[in-house]
């Protein structure tokens, strides 16, 4: 299982608390990906498709950033594999709202 | 005793306001959506049960709200605005070609007859309807692939589809407004449009009398007389007694004919109200004081209404879709403002009452007379 960590707003409208826990398909080499989490997450809560990435293009939202390991991912390609300690479950995939605006 | 609702969108959540007949205690629910900015609430005439709320933020997108028990709660429902076919473009603020991307809802049209069936109008510009209660959206592609759409540019809020009024004695008429293209009517129930803006002038485009690209701010009809129109432009105000065929200027005496909302009256369909404010960039009311202007006579002749709005140190705006009337006997007037403000009238305007002071900007209002 994988650990996410919605922002504050995505957690109110999935009506979670805490962090989520997502089943994730792996790749080929068994590895979990961006993709693959966004994913999952959709699939478990439907009303976040759109909020995280663009419904038809599928990019990301600008004002959302994705973190694992003390390193920033939200530039990297869909399919990049997360970080063993993401995949085993001892750290957590935080989606971010960026902080700007007011 | 019948009562009212008021509906306010802000830019950090919604309200819902309710009071009876007398409209002098209000109840206040609320923020709904917290955080999210609310650009337009509306009931559905045909079950005033049945709202609908669209939410969005910069950050997480688009959201579209629906309660059926008149605001006490609300579910999420399908969010997904998608252009019908390859987009194409429009022209950017330079003047260079720039593709059509949906940002937001700026405005929810309830259907008069069936609750399940909403317009939307988006930004970049769009009509988009759902007949299943909001679930699933399309758009009536004939309104964005019309001639003249490659050269439709935004105004300064973007390029949104703002205003959509509809006929109550001419199902398939819709009229919709579009900053800064302007005023469309179609009579086929939304498949083709065709531009009504013959007698408006806009210096500020190369051509002042050209057929789109003027920057319509709203568009207000009564319905028992749904062939006159009134409008408030960027700058003038009008008016058109033949659907929109043709317009003509009714700025009369304002001290400042730009503004952005405009109504009718519920009862008198030649009584009219707008905000004057300064413009181009000021986007406040002059001299610092909050006046309603009205019109008993369809525009031209103007009488401001101050009695009970700050009439000193006031720099608010209101913006369009922030103004609605009730239908109770004694006709009820509502706007909100940018400062926050929810200002009230039982009394046509006579006299008006601040509701609530110190809200976010407000973004919408819109009022649902209650049985």
């Amino acid at each position: 299982m994988i650990r996410v960590l919605l922002p504050a707003h995505l957690k109110t409208l999935a009506r979670v608390n805490g962090e989520v826990q997502v089943e994730v398909k792996a790749n080929d080499a068994g590895q979990p990906t961006i993709v693959s989490v966004l994913d999952a997450i959709e699939a478990r809560y439907p009303v976040l498709q759109g909020t995280i990435r663009d419904h038809v293009t599928q990019e990301r939202r600008p004002f959302v950033r994705f973190f694992a390991c003390e390193e920033d991912y939200s530039l990297e390609p869909p399919d990049t594999p997360l970080p063993t300690a993401v995949a085993r479950g001892t750290e957590p995939f935080l989606i971010v709202g960026a902080m700007a605006g007011g | 005793m019948s009562g009212v609702r008021l509906l306010v969108g802000t830019r950090k959540g919604a309200f819902v306001l309710t009071s009876d007949g007398k409209r002098e205690r209000w109840d206040i629910s609320g923020p709904h959506f917290a955080g999210w900015e609310v650009y337009h609430m509306k009931g559905s005439p045909a079950d005033p049960n049945r709202l609908y709320a669209s939410q969005s933020t910069g950050w997480f997108g688009q959201l579209i709200q629906r309660s059926k028990d008149g605001g006490e709660t609300w579910e999420p429902v399908g969010n997904k605005f998608v252009y019908d076919g390859v987009p194409g473009t429009h022209m950017w603020y330079d003047g260079t070609p720039h593709s059509w991307k949906f940002a937001r809802v700026w405005h929810l049209e309830p259907s008069l007859t069936d609750p399940d069936t909403v317009y939307a109008g988006v930004e970049d510009a769009a009509l988009f309807r759902t007949t299943d209660g909001g679930q699933n959206w399309e758009e009536l592609p004939g309104l964005r692939t019309h001639d003249s759409g490659p050269s439709w540019q935004p105004g300064g809020g973007g390029m949104c589809l703002h205003t959509i009024v509809l006929d109550p004695k001419h199902p398939n008429r819709i009229f919709i407004a579009i900053s800064a293209a302007g005023a469309f009517r179609s009579d086929d129930a939304g498949k083709t449009w065709k531009p009504i803006n013959h007698g408006l002038k806009s210096e500020g485009i190369p051509n002042p009398s050209a057929e789109v690209g003027h920057c319509v701010h709203r568009i207000a009809m009564h319905k028992s007389r749904p062939g006159v129109l009134f409008m408030q432009k960027h700058w003038d105000v009008m008016r058109s007694d033949n659907a929109g065929d043709s317009w003509q200027e009714v700025s009369g005496n304002l001290p400042t004919d730009f503004g952005f909302p405009i109504d009718v009256h519920a009862h008198e369909p030649e009584t009219i109200y707008v905000v004057p404010i300064k413009s181009d960039s000021e986007h406040f009311p002059p001299d610092g004081k909050l006046r309603v202007y009205r019109s008993k006579s369809g525009g031209n002749e103007w009488e401001p209404l101050t009695k009970g709005l700050p009439q000193r140190d006031c720099y608010v705006n209101v913006l369009r879709d922030a103004m609605a009337v009730d239908s109770l006997d004694s006709c009820g007037v509502y706007f909100g403002t940018t400062g926050g403000q929810v200002y009230g009238s039982s009394d046509a305007g006579d006299t008006w009452t601040p509701i609530v002071q110190n809200f976010p900007a407000v973004l919408s209002v819109e009022v649902q007379t209650l049985p």
